[in-house]
């Protein structure tokens, strides 16, 4: 058990805090799922923070200059590399506090990029300052494509689905690889805290952020983040649809502690993922077989998680 | 003042960061640069100064932690060369205009392919626009002296931006010198402690890269323009404190036997030392030969170069580095550029010497002298011309 949980007694809907670091009124499209799950991480983490974020939606419709919706410290570099850029932060910090040119007082720091930023552009970024070990949190905030450049596949876009560069055609069904699954590289790196998460869900997103937080060196939490302008989807529907990703299993809510997998939510009896899939744009093309194969694949990386937190 | 001691360049330049008692040093390895980063990881290791080394898995994470922590408010320090600079390019580009000041120091080396661990200044060139303070150094001692300088002028307030010290790779960051290293006290009296202006903090909390729309990216990018052109007065004060302190003292732009010269050979960096011998040769034999060195080439010193080059009729500007399809050299460029439709500007002819560890001799600089002499006479086909080139 992580030492530091033990003080923990979670959110609950009775103690929410009051406090939103990242202030309403910024550019955010309507229905975004993305700025919802950021909203409620900010929430979770308080005013005591560094925001290092990478490029992106999070980035430009939070910035632009002269405004800001960040009530915290926040800082913006590039794309690939706010991991990097919160390892300066920590190790700045960590030096500056031991001379007393700081206060002594703790500070979380929190980098934030999304599925492109994380997955793909900025892997090694994440792999080098996971590795060092220094104290901060991941958050990445997956709408599964790069939307703020118009919707391009990511190693993060799910199967079958239809991108400005996963197009079906006559030769193609749109993505034709499957989801990266970026939490098991995370995990691949011993770090003491890695979950998953979805806005539906935000007692437990909220919880989540705050115990990657509180863990001693590297945390990473992956959140499902609806995009209704990438994924053709109601903007009213986005909270929907995250509870649905979860309870077809397409996207398991689960945390690993310690190398120890622990199912956040069991789903005894799954929906068919169809269900998930329609309502989507992106998906609207798929066949009956393409959709089968989707429902094995999903149900066989579900029962993968169920496996390794039986094991542990 | 301490006393001389022959010690290796990149020892000495590690040294000058570890008595700046610099904060942060992300590092990865590059040859030739590595002995400064080993260095500052030793004196980190045995406690002699109480820093965070951050062993970076690239030179674009290493410049990424810089901007980080400098952000945070820590004095920050990274060294690299060719290839590693080049990877953290797009980087290198941030800094500037987010007024971070973190000093690096470049063992210049040549650019892939073929990849040669040499020394040229095809690295640095490649980065010309980064709007950095950039100096070139000659020799060890000024090494020491420009690190420490460095400093003194990026967190300066009225400067707040970052700065390049370049040292020739091998040619200088491999060779022993005798070097005078100031002593603590030394350095203390010279360099304040860094107080930042702004910092990410959360009693006073700011964003810090914001995105630019058309309405202010032009304001954002001239403010960064003016704040590196004004930086100039603070350089050269910076270096007159020096020399009241320690009595060395550096200027924008250096001569050598240049009063009566109607010739001027123009180089950078530690060519300038061959050069000087070759010039002192050459006035033996009658010629009127002189040198000019350009030490700043961010903010480029345009005053201080035209007022040291007086009433020489011919300039002989050698360039490190060879950009394919250009009209010439960088250094030739930027000085044709300067004396376009001056009243009684000199002749400029571009060379291109010393690429990838070539040897730039002293007969080398006759030759360069003896061919810009010929093409005075006889305005030559080409714009520039590569100096020593084989045959077969």
């Amino acid at each position: 058990m992580i030492p530091e949980f033990e003080k923990f007694k979670g959110f609950s809907a009775k103690n929410l805090p009051k406090e939103e670091p990242l202030a309403s009124g910024h550019r955010a499209c309507q229905g975004c799922g993305e700025v919802l799950a950021l909203r409620m991480v900010m929430k979770a983490l308080g005013k005591d923070v560094i925001v290092c974020s990478a490029t992106g939606c999070m980035e430009i419709i939070t910035s632009p200059y002269p405004q800001s919706a960040w009530k915290v410290p926040w800082i913006h570099v590039a794309f690939e590399n706010a991991a990097s850029v919160a390892s300066g932060v920590e190790a700045a910090r960590n030096v500056l506090r031991r001379k007393g040119k700081i206060p002594k007082k703790h500070v979380d720091i929190l980098a934030v990029g999304g599925d492109g930023a994380t997955g793909d552009i900025g892997l090694q970024w994440i792999s080098g300052a996971f590795e060092r070990g220094h104290d901060f949190l991941y958050v990445c905030l997956d709408n599964e494509a790069y939307m703020n450049t118009g919707v391009q596949r990511s190693g993060c876009t799910p199967y079958g689905a239809m991108t400005t560069t996963s197009p079906p055609g006559t030769q193609s069904f749109g993505q034709v690889t499957w989801k990266k699954n970026v939490p098991a590289i995370m995990v691949a790196h011993g770090i003491p805290y890695v979950a998953t998460a979805s806005p539906a869900y935000f007692l437990d997103l909220m919880n989540k952020v705050k115990k990657a937080a509180l863990v001693k060196g590297p945390a990473y939490v992956h959140i499902y983040s609806p995009c209704p302008t990438g994924w053709g989807s109601a903007g009213e529907r986005s909270v929907e649809f995250s509870k649905l990703a979860v309870s077809t299993r397409v996207f398991p809510l689960y945390e690993v502690i310690e190398g120890r997998y622990v199912l956040s939510r069991k789903i005894t009896k799954p929906k068919p993922v169809e269900e998930y899939l329609k309502g989507q744009r992106r998906f609207r093309h798929l066949t009956e077989e393409q959709i089968a194969y989707i429902q094995n694949r999903v149900n066989a990386d579900y029962d993968k998680i169920v496996r390794l937190s039986e094991m542990t | 003042m301490a006393k001389r001691a022959g010690i290796e360049v990149s020892i000495a330049v590690a040294e000058a960061a570890r008595a700046a008692n610099v904060d942060v040093v992300p590092a990865y390895p590059i040859t030739p640069q590595t002995h400064i980063v080993e260095h500052l990881s030793e004196v980190v290791a045995n406690g002699e100064l109480d820093a965070e080394f951050i062993p970076v898995e690239s030179e674009h994470a290493a410049m990424s932690c810089c901007c980080g922590a400098a952000a945070a408010g820590a004095r920050t320090f990274t060294a690299t060369s060719s290839q590693g600079l080049s990877l953290m390019s797009e980087i290198l580009f941030i800094p500037g205009p987010m007024r971070l000041p973190i000093v690096m120091v470049v063992a210049n080396r040549a650019l892939s392919a073929p990849i040669s661990i040499w020394n040229d200044h095809q690295d640095i060139m490649a980065q010309r626009d980064i709007g950095w303070i950039q100096t070139f150094a000659e020799n060890g001692q000024e090494a020491f002296d420009l690190v420490l300088h460095a400093y003194r002028v990026s967190e300066d307030r009225r400067v707040s931006l970052p700065a390049i010290v370049n040292i020739d790779g091998f040619t200088l960051s491999h060779v022993i010198e005798p070097i005078e290293l100031l002593s603590q006290e030394e350095v203390t009296n010279y360099l304040p402690p860094f107080r930042p202006r702004y910092r990410l903090d959360p009693r006073k909390p700011i964003s810090m890269g914001p995105v630019g729309m058309p309405e202010v990216y032009t304001e954002a990018k001239v403010a960064h323009d003016e704040a590196l052109k004004a930086s100039k007065k603070v350089i050269v004060q910076g270096w007159k404190e020096f020399a009241d302190l320690f009595g060395r003292q550096y200027n924008p732009v250096e001569t050598y036997r240049a009063e009566d010269a109607e010739l001027l050979l123009v180089t950078m960096g530690s060519i300038s030392e061959t050069a000087m011998t070759a010039v002192d040769g050459m006035r033996e034999k009658g010629g009127r030969v002189g040198l000019v060195r350009i030490r700043l080439w961010r903010p480029f010193p345009g005053p201080e170069f035209r007022k040291a080059v007086g009433k020489a009729q011919v300039l002989a500007v050698i360039d490190r580095c060879l950009p394919p399809g250009a009209v010439c050299g960088p250094v030739g460029e930027e000085l044709r550029s300067l004396f376009y439709k001056v009243p009684g500007a000199p002749k400029i002819f571009s060379f291109v010497a010393g690429l990838g560890g070539r040897d730039v001799t002293v007969e080398r600089f006759g030759e360069i002298v003896e061919k810009a002499g010929a093409y005075a006479k006889k305005r030559p086909k080409e714009l520039y011309e590569v100096i020593g080139v084989r045959e077969k």
